[in-house]
């Protein structure tokens, strides 16, 4: 069992510091909570549905930021969702970087914008792959015959 | 003794926000019926030209709670259709928003939303409306003719039978459930 108990405390150091990093904020623990063994999967089925939700309106993103005459409240209105969605499942990062890009948008500052939206998909790309490498570790634990601790 | 569960419509065209308050409106043991947006609830409700496919009567919906932006038509929009609606006005309305705009707060209240939450909701927000509207519940569609004081907040006499935007509802804080 010792294998577990060094997974678990991967796990726990883990989430420990997505939280610290500010990653993840308390609406995470939120959706954590909200998850029982009539509904194991509650948390990987919300995350997994923003994954999907979140590559279309960066695609949407992208596109409107690239016409010739950038629609901005268009544009404002992906990002408006897209703070909406990581806000949703605790994306602290994500959605402040959304806030800034708001702002550029109320601007109508092309420059600014298009450099928000780089970071905007930067903390996206980086919350993406640490909320998998969580939902990995549990997976490992559970394989193990280990059961997942619960962060408080 | 059969228990009582509080039918819950919930408006709101993000997935990811559908799917996480019909898990909180679950966990409180609330059933819940789900729509991508205010016309669809209205649909549901049977307030839209198309017959509706439920009977009414059997919808039984206690709650509406609803998204404030949404394409096309809003949740302050979807909240005055419903205000403004004999058949459906006593039904409690309860708006969701990422936006703490007082402005826009002071409108929803004011057109009659029971509570204004900011986004994301909570468990604990949940429950306590839960609660709320299990003291204040009026037996379901049909409903009796008049108020009669069932909402002791409300300082609307019995027999108004006006449209909701007639008349200023007392402003009650943002966030905080009426006065039991």
């Amino acid at each position: 069992m010792e294998f577990v108990g060094q997974l678990q405390r991967q796990f726990v150091q883990f989430s420990h510091s997505l939280f610290d990093e500010g990653f993840l904020d308390d609406q995470f623990q939120q959706l954590q909570k909200l998850q029982d063994e009539s509904n194991p999967d509650f948390v990987l089925e919300v995350v997994s549905l923003f994954f999907e939700d979140s590559e279309k309106l960066l695609n949407n993103l992208s596109i409107a930021l690239q016409q010739q005459i950038v629609d901005f409240k268009q544009v404002d209105s992906y990002v408006h969702q897209f703070k909406g969605s990581s806000s949703s499942i605790g994306a602290q990062r994500v959605k402040n970087m959304c806030v800034h890009l708001r702002s550029f948008c109320e601007e109508q500052n092309l420059e600014g914008s298009l450099m928000c939206f780089q970071q905007v998909k930067h903390e996206y790309y980086l919350v993406k792959n640490k909320l998998e490498t969580l939902f990995r570790l549990e997976r490992q634990i559970i394989e193990a015959g280990g059961t997942v601790p619960f962060i408080a | 003794m059969e228990q009582e569960f509080l039918h819950v419509l919930a408006v709101d065209d993000s997935f990811v926000d559908r799917k996480v308050i019909e898990r909180l409106l679950k966990v409180s043991s609330c059933k819940v019926t789900t729509v991508e947006s205010a016309g669809r609830a209205l649909q549901f409700l049977g307030l839209d030209e198309e017959k509706s496919p439920v009977e009414f009567d059997e919808l039984k919906v206690n709650l509406i709670i609803t998204d404030y932006s949404m394409p096309e038509m809003t949740g302050y929009d979807l909240l005055k259709r419903i205000k403004g609606s004999k058949k459906l006005r006593e039904i409690p309305v309860v708006i969701m928003s990422s936006e703490d705009i007082q402005p826009q707060v002071n409108r929803c209240l004011e057109e009659g939303a029971e509570e204004y939450l900011v986004k994301p909701v909570k468990l604990s927000d949940v429950l306590r409306l839960r609660d709320f509207i299990l003291k204040e519940k009026a037996p379901p569609y049909p409903q009796r003719e008049h108020t009669s004081g069932k909402r002791k907040s409300r300082d609307e006499s019995p027999a108004s039978d006006s449209t909701s935007s007639d008349h200023l509802r007392p402003l009650r804080k943002r966030r905080k459930m009426a006065h039991h």
